[in-house]
């Protein structure tokens, strides 16, 4: 398979997830290309979790498919992955931000740590350059290079996602999954993280799959976006045509309901 | 001029001679007999056998006597021998259904068939001390003699409680506890433990597990940490015949009658998708009248469970590695003790770490000195 | 000391033929996978777990009649149980020991590897009591395998940088991990890390036991054994700055020895049977003078 330059970096065809008798996600089809930013936006319970689950390996892919393509250009089919492979990829091309900070950083581990982990995970074993590179990585997230040596259980929480983030971006990876990045933030610190990300994301020319119930940072952060309601996609398209002018009722509803609240 | 310590043979044989002379304890008082040993420390038997993994009141009683009376060391010189005896097979599964019954009791209903039977227990003793014991004179011979004429009324073969909850599929099958995928049983002392361990081997583990450790964890389970609701579904104690199946016949032989104590435990019901709920297992067996054994080991069976149920992990008990890794009191007492031996090369190396960390701490504490003057 | 009669009604070194068949089972398996952890069905012995029953039992399984075996416990043939083990292979194999490290075609040992260099037929087997050199990062087993499996080392590298963060320099001394044939993480048994250099390429077959862990690895002759480190923080032993009192060797482990209630200290070779060899030398050659 040669690489070509629209080619999409990730394709979806009829991805469907039970649990037991209960669909969570059906027949969900997309793709996402290199740079791109696709917002899944729900209310919970309407399945956007189970499809970044699915998609990020957390879940296994049992109906469907769903192609990634890496640097090289080869497209490798997760339904069928060996565990190995998908390791590496996630080492190599993917990151995880998780709505939690405490859930993806090592709490016992610096900040220094957290950031250069990934870096010798896949090989780095010089300690000065791993800790300058950490060291550029706390300013650019804005956090104080001096606080490098510090255990993250003294951060704030808004620092905590952003020295999540810094962890996830210090291996330039091409595809960043990331499940409700601003949950449980104050409005001001979630407003200052969603300028963050979008700088890096267009800085480092990221494509970026983000879950949200969130339609402002969905309006912030993504190109194109994709509503979910009970399992299914509802509407999808470019994100300022859907929330200017939505046309499935649900969405007219969702998009409603944030002028009112 | 030093002189390295030498004489470690001299100093061991000294050691050994030593403990002789300690065993056998002031010359003037009558030797401990085995058949004393047997006969009125029998619960202390038992437990050596259990843990020794070896059904022997000869030899567990034998090592009680060269152990000094310390059970975990008797314990070891069980195992040691065990290894050394040749295996002729795997017996057939018992039926403890058939137990010529001794005692049988139930939490779990007021009356049963077969009815309740005490038995020979501690349970409604009142824990006073008998300063009539101190007397070696001959005694309670009433006692023997009305304990002898219950046991004969008891009826065999017992029903068993289960039954009664098994008319409305109240209560799981034995087989539902189990993978159920009709794999040979699994021998622990043959092949090192994995995980996910199946039950086969971690009941083998809780059964010649630590009896403190397995208590205190079961206990645990009562207040809080993974509690399952348990119930004394039945307790009973007993003779039960041990069959084998040798190559050269192809038909099953007696080959004799051990004592055992059974402990089933109903647990709190589950439920699956497509299944309705029902009361779930703890299953504990030993060896003799260990029944305070076969209960902590029923309840930490059923802790160990809830990964395969469905529920919570969140109490030590149930945490299958650190009960199963912890249990053997064997590979404890020996891993504990042996921060005896000597250490001190490692040591060595640790004194010139810290030594060198702490060298390196007071220079940068000079630089800072430096810089403000 | 010349060889015996082993101990009657007892199979030769105690284990039976099953045991022994399956212990050589594990050790090739080990050798075909250096580095790797190789589960197997330890059994109980008649000394006790965490007395080098690991190293008992590999000894068992390979030890027969030509052997010559020496028995080391902190670099010293006469601690206490080291002659416990040796008397211990005396009696169940009546095979024939010595304190020479030169001599030995089989030597067991704890916590050490000897000053003289080995030769190649020669076999080192280790005592270990925790194999695994996450352990202390990773409680779990089930964890731990997954790392090897997928040589997911992150957490101890972390470690590594923590410590030169936290301490100015790796602050392990002892059982210091080590990566072997560039695939395995591995603990080397708490040996000092001064002995670390000597796994490298050695000409002799290294055997690693830990019977209460039930776990057999190895490194096969000349195999490619790095302590981990940073580029710049490489692995390095300091010059300890001592010579031993007895044999004047500046260059081996040495021990510091209390002498009296003031602290007054000297330092001793931890290896006995190099410290005789060069003190025998010595008065050679001051005799031939």
């Amino acid at each position: 398979m040669s690489a070509v330059l629209d080619t999409p970096l990730l394709s979806v065809r009829k991805l469907t997830h039970r649990y037991g008798s209960r669909v969570a996600c059906r027949d969900i089809s997309f793709d996402l290309h290199p740079g791109e930013v696709l917002a899944i936006v729900g209310e919970s319970g309407s399945g956007k979790s189970t499809l970044l689950n699915c998609l990020s390996g957390g879940l296994p892919v049992e109906r469907g498919v769903a192609f990634y393509r890496d640097r090289k250009g080869l497209a490798h089919d997760l339904g069928s992955l060996q565990e190995q492979d998908r390791r590496h990829l996630a080492r190599t091309e993917w990151g995880f931000v998780r709505q939690n900070p405490r859930d993806g950083l090592r709490m016992r581990v610096s900040a220094g740590g957290n950031i250069g982990e990934p870096l010798m995970m896949v090989g780095a074993r010089h300690y000065g350059d791993i800790r300058a590179l950490a060291g550029d990585w706390l300013a650019r997230v804005e956090i104080d290079p001096a606080r490098l040596d510090d255990s993250p259980a003294s951060f704030s929480g808004g620092m905590q996602q952003r020295l999540q983030i810094a962890r996830n971006l210090v291996t330039a990876p091409r595809l960043v999954f990331m499940d409700e990045p601003t949950g449980g933030l104050d409005v001001s610190v979630q407003a200052r993280l969603l300028d963050l990300l979008r700088a890096l994301v267009a800085d480092l020319g990221l494509a970026v799959l983000i879950v949200t119930h969130d339609l402002a940072v969905a309006r912030l952060l993504s190109h194109r976006v994709l509503v979910m309601q009970g399992g299914d996609v509802i509407e999808t398209g470019l994100t300022d045509q859907v929330l200017d002018d939505p046309q499935a009722p649900y969405t007219q509803l969702l998009v409603s309901s944030i002028l009112e609240g | 001029m030093y002189v390295s310590v030498t004489g470690g043979e001299r100093a061991i044989a000294a050691a050994h001679r030593q403990l002789g002379q300690a065993r056998r304890g002031d010359p003037a008082i009558p030797e401990l007999s085995i058949a004393q040993i047997k006969a009125q420390m029998t619960l202390a038997v038992d437990r050596v056998m259990q843990e020794g993994s070896l059904h022997d009141p000869d030899l567990a009683a034998l090592a009680i006597k060269q152990a000094r009376g310390d059970l975990v060391e008797a314990i070891f010189l069980l195992r040691a021998y065990r290894t050394t005896l040749p295996r002729f097979g795997t017996s057939e599964v018992v039926k403890t259904a058939a137990m010529r019954v001794t005692r049988r009791i139930s939490a779990i209903f007021k009356d049963v068939p077969g009815g309740q039977v005490l038995g020979q227990t501690f349970d409604y003793t009142h824990r006073l001390l008998d300063f009539s014991l101190m007397d070696e004179a001959e005694g309670q011979g009433q006692e023997e003699e009305a304990s002898r004429r219950a046991a004969e009324a008891v009826p065999h073969p017992m029903p068993g409680i289960a039954a009664v909850l098994d008319g409305e599929s109240l209560l799981e099958a034995p087989g539902d506890a189990d993978a159920g995928d009709g794999a040979a049983v699994a021998d622990l002392t043959r092949r090192p433990l994995e995980f996910p361990a199946g039950r086969d081997l971690r009941l083998q583990a809780l059964a010649r597990g630590d009896e403190g450790f397995l208590l205190a964890l079961g206990y645990s389970t009562q207040r809080g940490y993974g509690n399952n609701h348990p119930f004394v579904g039945e307790i009973r104690q007993g003779s039960v015949a041990i069959s084998l199946v040798p190559e050269e016949l192809g038909f099953p032989i007696e080959i004799g009658e051990i004592e055992l104590s059974e402990c089933e435990m109903v647990n709190q019901f589950a439920g699956a998708p497509g299944k309705p709920p029902q009361f779930t297992r703890g299953y504990g067996l030993a060896f003799g009248e260990n029944e305070r054994k076969a209960m902590s080991m029923a309840l930490v069976d059923r802790a160990l469970r809830a990964r395969d149920l469905g529920e919570p992990v969140d109490g030590p008990a149930q945490d299958e590695e650190f009960v199963l890794y912890h249990a053997d009191n064997v590979e404890a007492q020996g891993f504990v003790q042996h921060l005896k031996l000597p250490h001190y090369v490692d040591f060595q190396s640790e004194l010139d770490l810290v030594r060198s960390i702490r060298a390196r701490f007071a220079d940068s504490d000079h630089d800072g000195e430096g810089e403000q003057a | 000391m010349t060889s015996a009669t082993p101990l009657a009604g007892y199979s030769y070194a105690y284990l039976d033929a099953q045991t022994k068949r399956m212990i050589r089972r594990a050790i090739l398996k080990a050798v075909a996978v250096p580095g790797y952890q190789v589960p197997f069905g330890s059994r109980e012995m008649p000394l006790p777990y965490g007395w080098g029953t690991g190293g008992i039992q590999l000894t068992a399984a390979l030890i027969g009649r030509d052997d010559t075996l020496k028995v080391i416990d902190q670099g010293a043939d006469d601690t206490t149980n080291a002659v416990s083990i040796r008397a211990f292979f005396q009696r169940t194999a009546g095979v024939k020991t010595t304190t020479r490290t030169e001599e030995a075609s089989l030597i067991q040992t704890r916590h050490r590897i000897p000053e003289t260099p080995l030769q190649p037929g020669q076999i080192l087997v280790y005592q270990v009591p925790i194999p695994e050199p996450l352990r202390w990062l990773e409680p779990r087993e089930s964890e731990t395998r997954r790392m090897h499996a997928w040589a997911e080392y992150g957490p101890m590298h972390v470690k590594l940088y923590e410590d030169i963060a936290r301490h100015g320099e790796i602050a392990v001394s002892y059982a210091y991990p080590v990566m072997v044939e560039g695939r395995y993480l591995m603990s080397p048994s708490p040996i000092p890390k001064f002995d670390n250099p000597k796994l490298h390429r050695s000409p002799a077959l290294q055997l690693f036991g830990a019977g209460r862990e039930k776990r057999i690895y190895a490194i096969p002759p000349y195999s490619d054994v790095r302590s981990l480190d940073f580029q710049d923080h490489p692995f390095r032993i300091e010059p300890h700055g001592h010579a031993c009192a007895l044999c004047g060797s500046t260059d081996s482990f040495l021990n510091e020895v209390v002498m009296d209630d003031t602290g007054k200290r000297m330092h001793v070779c931890s290896d006995t049977d190099y410290c005789t060899t060069r003190r025998d030398h010595l008065e050679q050659g001051e005799a031939a003078e």
